[in-house]
């Protein structure tokens, strides 16, 4: 951070610092900036989305903006967001919590990072050429993403490069887990957040080249004459869905699975107990991990699979239910008869495991065949994976900032801001998403900028919502810039039931920190 | 993985050991990315061994023959035909539907006309539904085993011959058989294709490399 002390500090300053850095934390700054300035872009979308469905017929965007900014949301939410906020943290606290004095690879983490806002730019200039950006939502199907001009191009390369990034970054956080960790660290005792990385780790590595491989195959079948996806020469678009989506499903466990790994370092330090049932945690995340590469067809039931498919796939579905169940349990049970205090981060922690465990549930209702013939495609699907993925990933995110930002920054946080932060996010989040899961019961189509009358009302509520808790995310960065700046100072522990290694550095943490090893009992 | 204490307590040996776990996940990446590409050959092998995705091949007249005739139930097979956006032909059938008996050879006849003032390649691309029925329905002629060329206000009758054989489901009382009509010009399709493109025929600027499309 800016403030970092001078004493042994030593690092190029002004702009050559951050472009050259190798340090675990200026390129875990680096990764939190770049997430937080695209969320601020995904969530101007979000708006212009939510403001075209204010009311029923077509009123500020064409359709065809309006299909392009629901695809580059998502994109831009998934790949811009979430993805490099939780590589951020990582970078940040991993080296911190291992007793390592930084990443494995320090050259390739800063080109990690350095390839990111060049694929964001590239995503973005998409929608400026000749015929816009990609529409065709964010999992580029063909015959749409075979068909459409330059953007669609500029979108393959793009994710291209995220993806590159993701998997740089991985490779990254494994070595440094497996060769860095201080002498006595053992895995079975690394804080879960760590664990919850590591795995999540693999599953990048295992999961990102595959759809590197459908993008390659997008790309040569637009402009190559290949014919892997276009019917006209034997392919069959099909495929696609059934590889997008053996990328697609890890996909989802990488962006809720280090979500999982902050609740379980924000709940035991407020709940002043340790996580319940450690092992089991361990183990029912490795198990979610490899369950998500043979359920992928759950989301493409409507095609046409052949009946034991079907059931093949609805039956190993739910069974994700099982370990995700036992890590709510977990947390549930961590708290029970604890001396829970209700800082803001375990605000964000307790909500995000409550909304979370209201997008699992409907998760379970898209898991069963029959019923998804009728969800599929509309607004209940839309509903669900903003439960999961806002109100789980995002809110733990959220919880995990206000968690170590004393860290960081050595100033303790605006309390009362942070509680209206979180509370105006937790009705807006609500009011926007709750009312579609009845839109999409009642048959509301999603990707689609018109609506029949009868669902004026629950729109409106949504958009409300919508509003609501994009304005509300101002008094975070309103929050964040002032605890950069200064505040009352952050004590080394910072909370009183914080266990960890982090927790025995300073407040802010020296530029390079364990240099040498701590000891471990 | 060099957990052996005494290899990562040294800067130099903790350097290598990285280097190396890195090169063994990037090999892990490389193999994921063929994987991806594998997935193609193994999703077509799928779907022919286990008969789905309505895909069916062309069986020789011989072996139609001496297949034996249900008389005992009726299926009704019907016929539909699609020229898509990129291709200006009128495409029909003559016969909206016919009803047989399994192990019964038919002849139907579709209409293709070529609405255009150029001459044009096509290729029809068929589809069997449900997809359970694919494997059980043999054709032994049909105009989409091969590419067709109209000239300019050309049209023609084409055959389909088929049997569905007696081994079909009980349950299935009606297939379905469809064609997609694809152009095999991908320049050409992209002409009088316009329409299926919101907004985005102003490609002027796009560097279109297109090879003729008549691989498959």
């Amino acid at each position: 951070m800016a403030t970092a002390h001078a004493h042994h500090d030593e690092h190029p300053t002004g702009i050559s610092r951050w472009l050259f850095t190798t340090n675990h934390k200026d390129i875990g700054t680096l990764y939190l900036v770049f997430a937080f300035t695209m969320a601020i872009v995904g969530g101007l979308m979000s708006l212009v989305i939510r403001s075209e469905l204010w009311q029923p017929g077509l009123q500020i965007v064409n359709p065809h903006f309006f299909n392009q900014m629901t695809t580059v949301h998502a994109l831009v939410m998934i790949f811009g967001f979430v993805m490099p906020a939780f590589t951020g943290l990582a970078n940040w606290m991993i080296p911190m919590m291992i007793g390592a004095p930084d990443m494995a690879l320090p050259r390739l983490n800063n080109w990690s990072f350095w390839i990111l806002p060049f694929a964001a730019t590239l995503l973005m200039t998409s929608l400026f050429m000749p015929g816009g950006g990609p529409a065709g939502g964010w999992t580029i199907y063909p015959p749409l993403s075979v068909q459409g001009g330059i953007g669609v191009d500029f979108t393959l390369l793009a994710i291209h490069m995220l993806g590159m990034s993701s998997i740089l970054g991985s490779i990254n956080i494994i070595a440094t887990v497996l060769n860095m960790r201080a002498p006595g660290l053992t895995l079975m005792k690394m804080p879960m957040f760590v664990w919850s990385w590591f795995i999540t780790a693999f599953l990048l590595i295992a999961s990102m080249p595959v759809l590197a491989g459908a993008v390659t195959m997008l790309i040569t079948d637009r402009h190559f004459g290949t014919h892997f996806f276009d019917a006209a020469g034997g392919g069959d678009p099909v495929l696609f869905q059934h590889v997008r989506w053996f990328f697609g499903h890890p996909e989802v466990y990488i962006l809720i699975l280090p979500a999982f790994g902050m609740f379980s370092q924000i709940i035991p330090t407020f709940a002043r107990k340790p996580l319940f049932g450690y092992a089991s945690m361990v183990f029912a995340t490795a198990s979610i991990a490899l369950l998500s590469f043979i359920v992928w067809a759950h989301h493409m039931y409507t095609v046409g699979m052949p009946m034991a498919g079907e059931i093949f796939f609805m039956y190993a579905t739910m069974l994700i239910a099982v370990p995700t169940g036992v890590k709510v349990f977990n947390w549930i049970s961590t708290m029970w008869r604890g001396s829970m205090t209700f800082e803001t981060p375990m605000l964000w922690a307790i909500g995000g495991v409550f909304t979370f465990t209201i997008g699992g549930l409907s998760g379970i209702m898209c898991a069963i065949t029959p019923a998804d013939f009728q969800y599929q495609d509309t607004y209940f699907v839309v509903a669900h994976f903003h439960y999961v993925i806002v109100g789980g990933s995002v809110f733990a995110l959220f919880g995990a900032m206000y968690y170590w930002l004393p860290k960081w920054t050595g100033h303790m946080y605006n309390e009362t801001l942070g509680k209206w932060h979180f509370w105006l996010t937790m009705i807006g989040f609500n009011l926007t998403f709750f009312p579609q899961h009845f839109l999409g019961l009642a048959g509301m189509p999603r990707r689609i900028p018109d609506y029949a009358l009868q669902f004026t009302e629950f729109n409106q509520w949504s958009t409300a919502g919508a509003f609501l808790t994009i304005v509300s995310q101002l008094i975070f960065f309103y929050l964040a810039s002032q605890t950069l700046k200064g505040g009352s100072k952050a004590t080394d522990k910072v909370w009183e039931g914080a266990e960890g290694l982090e927790w025995t550095l300073p407040s802010p943490p020296p530029y390079h920190s364990f240099a040498v090893a701590p000891k471990i009992k | 993985m060099a957990k052996a204490k005494h290899d990562t307590s040294k800067p130099q040996d903790r350097q290598t050991a990285n280097r190396r776990l890195a090169t063994k996940l990037a090999l892990v990446t490389v193999a994921m990315f063929g994987f991806g590409y594998a997935l193609s050959p193994m999703y077509d092998l799928m779907c022919r061994v286990a008969g789905i995705n309505g895909k069916t091949g062309r069986t020789d007249a011989q072996t139609v023959a001496a297949q034996p005739v249900d008389q005992s139930r009726t299926v009704t097979v019907e016929f539909t035909g699609l020229a898509t956006s990129g291709l200006p032909w009128e495409f029909k059938p003559l016969v909206k539907k016919l009803e047989l008996h399994p192990g019964e050879t038919a002849e139907v006849k579709y209409l293709a006309r070529n609405l255009s003032q150029e001459e044009i390649t096509g290729q029809a691309i068929p589809s069997v539904t449900p997809g359970e029925s694919a494997p059980h329905f043999k054709k032994t002629e049909c105009f989409c085993f091969t590419q067709q060329t109209l000239k300019p206000g050309e049209s023609r009758e084409m055959p389909v011959r088929f049997v569905v054989d007696a081994g079909l489901d009980k349950d299935i009382q009606t297939i379905t058989l469809s064609y997609s009509f694809f152009n095999t010009d991908k320049l050409s399709a992209k002409k009088y294709g316009g329409t299926s493109l919101a907004k985005s025929d102003d490609h002027a600027a796009h560097p279109e490399h297109s090879h003729n499309a008549s691989g498959g």
